[in-house]
């Protein structure tokens, strides 16, 4: 599947991402702290300057990603011009522009695998509530669900179509849901067969009892 | 176990699939995101703490860069923008609508178009709104009349939860693990 992580390989993509995310995490509050525009400022030079650092081609990547923020952002603007507001207007849009720019260098640079790790590490402490084995296998099962579902529904709009002229609209959702679920029901059939949520590719789950020839 | 967590797993993927599908055309001129057709599902479908999990999984397999945020974003990026409480305000959704589902002893259909109504409706503006107020400094009113245009979609969308929750539950008795 695709992500937004950007092909080019920039050296920010070898930090580990668990340190990416807690410096996002607190460069997010700084900027929402934030009530003058002179560290902000100051933050969206951080930030340029960051993009500057990974070269010309992230660079066009990262422009194309925020191209939907300039009208929302200019919208804000003209907003608090009409409001007589401006500089409250100008601060809010500052402070957005920066955290979705920061926080898309962070998605840039960082692949999907090396995240749903740190997630998995995050989640340890918890793992009398969420076992780590069961979020990965929720994880990739998801992963694998997604593109299978788009098929499932590629292949009902097609034969929709073949038979009607009006479009398939929500009536489409209820068989492409069927399926699903069924497809899910026999997913755990196969788990169950091959021991378990917690049996799968576990190694300490069934270590082969030593025979007692061989404790001694 | 194993059919609680792949069902589970389902659901965010339905979640999921439902964001990035093209707005599904039923009137034109509203503005209709089917992310939170897929939340109410969750909670009609997999009751209170499974639904709960379901979005939870979703939001985090998006926060991990899989673009499955509505128009295929992904990552921290929907987070920082003024909808960020909508996303925050999901699982609590699920929730709130699967609790609901779970405790009426009324018809599948209506149950389910009741609690996506209380669940999809009331408390995911009562979360998105004070924090989309908060990010755009602005009074919560406004914020209000910014997502009036939402509204007609949603009620249509409660409706969508209700037929298709009941339609569910004729097919395959017993899917649905609200009502098990």
């Amino acid at each position: 599947m695709l992500t937004l992580t950007s092909p080019v390989k920039t050296p920010f993509h070898r930090l580990p991402a668990g340190l990416k995310m807690a410096l996002m995490m607190g460069f997010g509050i700084a900027v929402m702290w934030a009530q003058s525009p002179g560290p902000l400022l100051v933050a969206a030079a951080v930030v340029i300057m960051l993009y500057l650092f990974c070269g010309p081609a992230v660079m066009r990547l990262a422009l194309r990603a925020l191209l939907s923020l300039w009208p929302f952002l200019g919208m804000l603007l003209i907003w608090g011009w009409w409001d007589g507001r401006m500089a409250q207007a100008t601060l809010v849009s500052l402070r957005l522009g920066v955290m979705v720019a920061a926080a898309n260098l962070v998605t840039m640079t960082t692949p999907l695998s090396e995240m749903l790790v740190v997630f998995e590490t995050l989640a340890r402490p918890f793992s009398r509530f969420i076992p780590p084995r069961r979020l990965a296998l929720a994880f990739a099962l998801v992963i694998r669900f997604v593109p299978e579902m788009g098929t499932t529904l590629q292949r009902l709009r097609d034969a929709w179509r073949a038979r009607s002229r009006r479009r398939p609209g929500w009536r489409i959702v209820v068989p492409v849901l069927l399926s699903a679920l069924d497809n899910a029901d026999h997913t755990a059939e196969a788990l169950r067969a091959r021991g378990g949520v917690d049996g799968i590719g576990n190694a300490d789950a069934k270590k082969p009892q030593p025979l007692p020839a061989e404790k001694a | 176990m194993e059919r609680s967590l792949t069902h589970i797993a389902l659901m965010a993927a339905v979640v999921s699939v439902l964001a990035l599908m093209p707005q599904i055309a039923l009137t034109s001129g509203i503005p209709i995101t089917a992310t939170s057709l897929g939340i109410m599902l969750c909670g009609t479908v997999l009751g209170a703490r499974n639904g709960f999990l379901a979005v939870v999984l979703y939001l985090l397999l998006g926060l991990a860069g899989l673009p499955i945020f509505a128009g295929g974003a992904s990552g921290y990026v929907p987070f920082t923008k003024p909808g960020a409480g909508f996303l925050i305000g999901y699982p609590i959704a699920a929730f709130v609508i699967g609790w609901l589902v779970e405790r009426t002893t009324l018809p599948v259909g209506f149950a389910a178009g009741a609690a996506s109504a209380i669940g999809g409706i009331a408390v995911l503006y009562a979360i998105g709104l004070p924090v989309m107020a908060w990010t755009l400094d602005i009074s919560l009113s406004r914020a209000a009349f910014l997502c009036a245009a939402y509204l007609p979609g949603d009620v249509i969308k409660v409706v969508l939860a209700g037929l298709i929750t009941a339609s569910l539950a004729k097919a395959r008795p017993g899917v649905l693990m609200s009502r098990a």
